[in-house]
């Protein structure tokens, strides 16, 4: 759900990074936050156990400069990916506007993929939104890992809906920012359809 | 279609913005925040800049959230009212029709009992402006003629600009 400020011209999104344990949804966050001019982001709140584990959600404001006038502001949020939180991941997806599925590259994750992917669509469909419909870009994260899945193979297995496939490698920053931006250009192209 | 986006007008905004104002004088609190219960900030009143401002709503809505989960595993609809005791400061939230959440922050000039008080009377008053958003919000579903977006002739050099490219 986008916030429209006429008063002071700004414009909320909120982005969610969802996918399954371990696959790098707090890294592509936090590369975002290190890498960001000061003046554009805001504190990265961290709700995460004593072993780094996100417990309740990630959260990172950014300004991203303005369009037409009106200030952008990106609110993104990661969910818990250890299959137990999933009543938190349900809560942190109401409202989303975009999601970016953060799938994991290596052979031995992908059914944990397919099943976050099931989990996503689920708990979509709980919050009112449609998986098929809703501004959505599938990253393949961890590309560098010597047992990386090859790309064919993980797109026939996770990519539904022709949505934009970006392969990254969240630690290095490579692919990070081409995923944010794929998944602005589908929130921004959904308000323009109103 | 679940996506109904909240646009907020000048004139709801300054009103929202007069009976927080008012609740904050009223209450003597520190400061008052309203927040929507997807963790974005409407609007603020008092010492609003001793505190980072949007990691307390996003705060704020995610512990609604969780306590609205809670409720709900109890049997309960949803839990209006949270209170948090500080040892100096303390924090009164509660929920203002189907979507905002209000944030007052307070010490020992005030008290449980005034806070509450003010709250439930701004609360009222509060309702009323979101409810009208929210009525206008559905009769303009679908209907674009009347509510022209911003965004109507965005380019994708505008996204790219954004991005820095």
């Amino acid at each position: 759900m986008t916030f429209i400020n006429y008063a002071s011209r700004e414009i909320n999104c909120k982005i969610v990074y969802y996918g399954p344990g371990l696959c790098g949804k707090t890294t592509n966050i936090q590369w975002i936050f290190e890498q960001a001019n000061p003046e554009r982001k805001g504190k990265l709140v961290s709700l995460a156990t004593e072993t780094d584990r996100t417990l309740f959600f990630d959260f990172l404001p950014l300004d991203m400069g303005t369009v037409k006038g009106f200030k952008v502001r990106f609110h993104l949020y990661t969910v818990p990916g250890q299959v137990f939180y999933d009543a938190s991941r349900k809560l942190i997806l109401r409202g989303c506007d975009g999601v970016i599925f953060v799938a994991d590259s290596q052979t031995a994750r992908m059914e944990a993929n397919i099943e976050s992917i099931a989990n996503l669509a689920t708990n979509l469909k709980e919050n009112g939104f449609d998986i098929r419909t809703i501004p959505y870009v599938l990253q393949l994260n961890k590309r560098d890992m010597p047992t990386a899945a090859p790309v064919t193979e993980m797109e026939q297995l996770l990519r539904f809906r022709n949505e934009p496939m970006i392969e990254a490698v969240a630690s290095r920053g490579i692919g990070v920012i081409d995923t944010l931006k794929a998944t602005a250009r589908q929130i921004l192209m959904d308000l323009q359809r109103g | 279609m679940a996506k109904l986006d909240l646009v907020m007008f000048e004139e709801e905004y300054k009103q929202l913005q007069e009976i927080i104002s008012r609740l904050q004088t009223d209450s003597s609190s520190k400061v008052v925040f309203l927040v929507d219960k997807n963790g974005q900030q409407i609007a603020a009143a008092g010492e609003v800049r001793s505190i980072d401002a949007t990691s307390l709503a996003s705060l704020t809505a995610g512990n609604v959230a969780a306590t609205d989960g809670l409720a709900k595993l109890i049997g309960e609809k949803e839990f209006s009212l949270l209170f948090h005791e500080g040892e100096k400061d303390n924090l009164h939230i509660s929920i203002v029709g189907k979507r905002g959440i209000l944030v007052v922050i307070f010490d020992q000039n005030s008290s449980l009992a005034l806070v509450r008080l003010r709250v439930k009377k701004a609360s009222r008053e509060l309702q009323e402006i979101f409810e009208h958003v929210e009525q206008r919000a559905q009769s303009q579903g679908g209907d674009n003629a009347k509510f022209e977006s911003p965004f109507t002739e965005i380019t994708d050099e505008d996204i790219d600009r954004l991005f820095g490219d």
